[in-house]
């Protein structure tokens, strides 16, 4: 099992936000989340990817059979956990190139290989590029300052691919992609696809997941997953909207 | 070009986290304990006699103390400054200190053969601890090192004295080249200019002269190291550097303090003097004691930094990381007489806890198709204050002036403040001026995403820091760059969250 999350609570500033999730994710398998707004899914990916603001209240979760909640932000990263944010941040003064060069450092240094230097990397980068079919001088420029919104998501992608991780979550990476750059970066993530990697896709909608056909879909509302279902999931949720589930899920 | 330049940056970071994980504390902060001749507290014109008197001084030397004193009994403390310091008493400082085999200053064995012998051991082990090459050995600079009033070892004087150029103490300077230092003491920075330089002139301790004759390069760069030891005691060097014409020198000064409880004085005067087709490199990493955690205890740090670019051609470059004090008031400045001479001005400050910084520099422009540059940087963490002021003058002469302001201010957490004030004067219609600000913040979004890429907060911070510091910091010679990175990265240990 890549990812095992087992009665997941959490709270922000005392607000019960994660009220008991459950989710079970394997190698080389593809999970999207769906759900309407404040249900709980940045939450859930934060909560993953270690953010402090968030406190775990009851539950677990294993990641390749390792206690993930005891881990630093940092050490999750690093074990193979990559989120693409919803809103990715700029920073600065600092070069995408050197940030993931000194990233791709890092989780190497876990594996036990040794870092690329400036020459390895640049190899390395460029192929990845392409595959994103990004402008070049995105390396350039500092990390995120100045990118239109789909050149941050574009970027985010990059960046994913650079790190090569066992888990890659995806938080809503296709809001804000015109119809090219959402075909690309589904590409992107279908290159990605090996018996290995796992992914959890974040979504409001079926176009992104038409192109990378998920195994799993489930419905997250009110801090839990209430519905869980295959692809023929998604019709469903296009053509009736969350009311159905909700009403459902109220009455019980 | 560029690849190269990044590879060092990433090398050069992996030592500041070796580094973050060794040292936690303000490591300079140690107390050497000596015999020393330290006067009792308190400031009136018997002290300054008693000064003046204690260094054997010529009475041209006694005169300028004295009507520098008269003056600045006349004179208010400022606080103009965004830097807020309650007013000092000055009763309750002593005013000289000196470990007892050097108390004349140096000025009792002019020509001493072999410094080991006269050096106090327990001084030398300080600044062995503090890594300042006191004795020649085989660094690749010559060091004046000063510790409290006096200073103790000038190295490397005979080899710079084959090519003519005198490096040796203030006090020394007044013995042996009395004409030299009546020629230029006060020149650039008069008495009066303003209350601390007029302190500094009554109370001067020692300092560094450097004089460097007509088209000698100095091969090797220069430096003092200033340290303050004794408690309640002040420090008010007085430097003066001349470049003769067509010549060349880099100066580097550092400078520390032991950990005390009460705030310490530091009033320093710089004066260079740069002729015609000469350059000076004036170089600063500052690293005074910044106090505890609300800066109780740190140095109050005034200084007047000031050249005077005096022929054509003439080039003067102030380069400063400024990282320590508690308070830090200084404007390197530049007067840019000579026709076509530059100046510039390359400042990294960086303030955390409550420290606070009001710092800039006066760029004077006077004469024809002159030219300067001022890059500031200031970082501010915790609860700091830090300011950036700073003057750019053209007066009517300066035909073709030129000048060129960046000044970036990055905010580190949400509970500090970051300030600019641009004066820009502009008396002559040919002059071009122009000024470029940015403030940024590094807040928990940012670290926790570079954490989410598998690097750690404290490289993430050294990472940013340094990235935002880069343009000054390759103005710094080479062995001093990556000391000011590791300041920086130590200065900022716990400055988020
Ligand atoms: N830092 C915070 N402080 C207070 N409330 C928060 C915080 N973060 C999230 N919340 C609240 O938690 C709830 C869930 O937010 P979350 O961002 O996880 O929703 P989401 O499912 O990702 O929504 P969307 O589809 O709009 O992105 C919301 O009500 C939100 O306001
Ligand atoms: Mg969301």
């Amino acid at each position: 099992m890549l990812l095992k999350v087992e009665n997941l609570q959490a709270q922000v500033e005392e607000k019960q936000i994660l009220k008991g999730l459950n989710l079970e994710v394997k190698p080389g398998e593809v999970h999207a989340i769906m759900g309407p707004n404040g249900s709980g899914k940045s939450t859930f990916a934060s909560v993953l990817a270690g953010r402090e603001d968030y406190e775990v209240t009851a539950g677990s979760v294993a990641f390749n059979g390792e206690d993930l909640l005891e881990m630093d932000p940092e050490e999750r990263a690093r074990k193979g956990l990559f989120l693409a944010f919803q809103y990715p941040v700029e920073i600065p003064g600092v070069s995408n190139k050197l940030f993931m060069q000194t990233a791709v450092n890092a989780v190497r240094e876990e594996k036990g290989l040794p870092p690329l230097d400036m020459f390895d990397f640049d190899e390395y980068a460029r192929e990845k590029i392409k595959l994103l079919d990004m402008r070049a001088d995105l390396l350039e420029r500092s990390v995120n300052v100045g990118f239109s919104g789909g050149e941050k998501k574009r970027n985010d992608i990059f960046q994913m691919a650079l790190l090569e991780p066992k888990l890659c979550i995806l938080d809503e990476t296709d809001s804000g992609l015109d119809i090219d750059a959402l075909r690309i970066v589904a590409n992107g993530v279908n290159a990605l696809r090996s018996p290995e990697r796992g992914f959890i896709v974040v979504t409001h909608y079926q176009r992104l997941l038409d192109y990378i056909k998920p195994d799993h879909v489930h419905v997250l509302y009110n801090g839990r997953i209430v519905k869980s279902g295959g692809f023929e999931l998604v019709h469903e949720l296009e053509e009736h909207g969350y009311d159905d589930i909700i009403q459902q899920h109220q009455g019980e | 070009m560029s690849q190269a330049h990044e590879l060092t940056s990433s090398t050069q970071y992996e030592e500041i986290n070796e580094l973050l994980s060794k040292n936690k504390h303000y490591k300079e902060g140690f107390v050497t304990t000596t015999t020393v001749e330290t006067f009792e507290k308190g400031l009136n014109e018997a002290v300054v006699r008693a000064i003046s008197a204690k260094k054997n001084e010529p009475e041209w030397m006694l005169e300028f103390r004295l009507k520098a004193f008269a003056h600045w009994q006349k004179m208010a403390e400022p606080h103009w400054g965004k830097a807020k310091y309650t007013p000092i008493d000055y009763q309750d400082y002593s005013y000289y200190s000196a470990p007892e085999c050097g108390a004349c200053g140096g000025a009792c064995s002019t020509e001493s053969e072999n410094a080991e012998e006269v050096i106090d051991p327990e001084v030398a082990k300080a600044f062995a601890a503090l890594g300042v090459p006191i004795y020649d050995d085989q660094a690749n600079i010559a060091v004046d090192a000063i510790f409290d009033s006096v200073s103790i070892s000038t190295t490397k004087r005979e080899e710079l004295e084959k090519f003519g150029i005198i490096f040796c103490s203030f006090s020394e300077a007044v013995q042996d080249h009395p004409e030299l230092v009546q020629q230029y003491l006060g020149t650039v920075v008069p008495y009066h200019d303003n209350y601390f330089a007029a302190l500094n002139s009554a109370v001067a301790s020692d300092g560094t002269f450097v004089y460097v004759p007509p088209g000698v390069r100095c091969p090797i760069d220069l430096s003092t190291y200033f340290r303050i030891n004794e408690a309640k005691t002040g420090q008010f060097e007085r430097t003066i550097l001349v470049a003769d014409k067509g010549s060349y020198v880099s100066y580097i000064e550092g400078c520390s303090a032991p950990i005390r409880d009460t705030y310490q004085l530091h009033a320093a005067v710089v004066e260079v003097i740069v002729h015609e087709d000469a350059e000076v490199k004036y170089s600063t990493v500052q690293n005074w004691y910044p106090g505890d955690d609300d800066c109780e205890g740190g140095i109050l740090n005034f200084v007047t930094k000031r050249g005077i670019c005096e022929g054509k051609n003439a080039k003067l470059s102030w380069t400063q990381a400024e990282t320590g004090s508690a308070i830090t008031w200084k404007y390197p400045s530049c007067i840019l007489k000579g026709d076509n001479s530059i100046g510039e001005f390359y400042s990294v400050a960086l303030t955390n806890r409550r420290q606070q910084a009001d710092t800039g520099t006066k760029m004077i422009h006077i004469g024809k198709n002159t030219r300067s540059t001022i890059i500031s940087k200031g970082l501010s963490a915790g609860k700091s204050d830090n300011t950036y002021r700073g003057m750019v003058k053209i007066l009517p002469s300066a035909e073709g002036a030129r000048n060129f302001t960046q000044c970036d201010s990055m905010l580190i957490g949400n509970q500090c403040g970051a300030h600019t004030f641009p004066y820009i004067e502009v008396e002559n219609p040919t002059a071009q001026v122009e000024h470029e600000a940015t403030t940024s913040r590094i807040g928990e979004d940012q670290l926790f995403y570079c954490q989410q890429r598998g690097i750690s907060e404290q490289d993430a911070i050294s990472m940013i820091v340094n990235g935002f510091c880069k343009e000054v910091f390759s103005e710094l010679p080479l062995e001093f760059a990556q000391e000011a990175e590791e300041l920086l990265a130590i200065s900022l240990e716990g400055s988020v969250g």
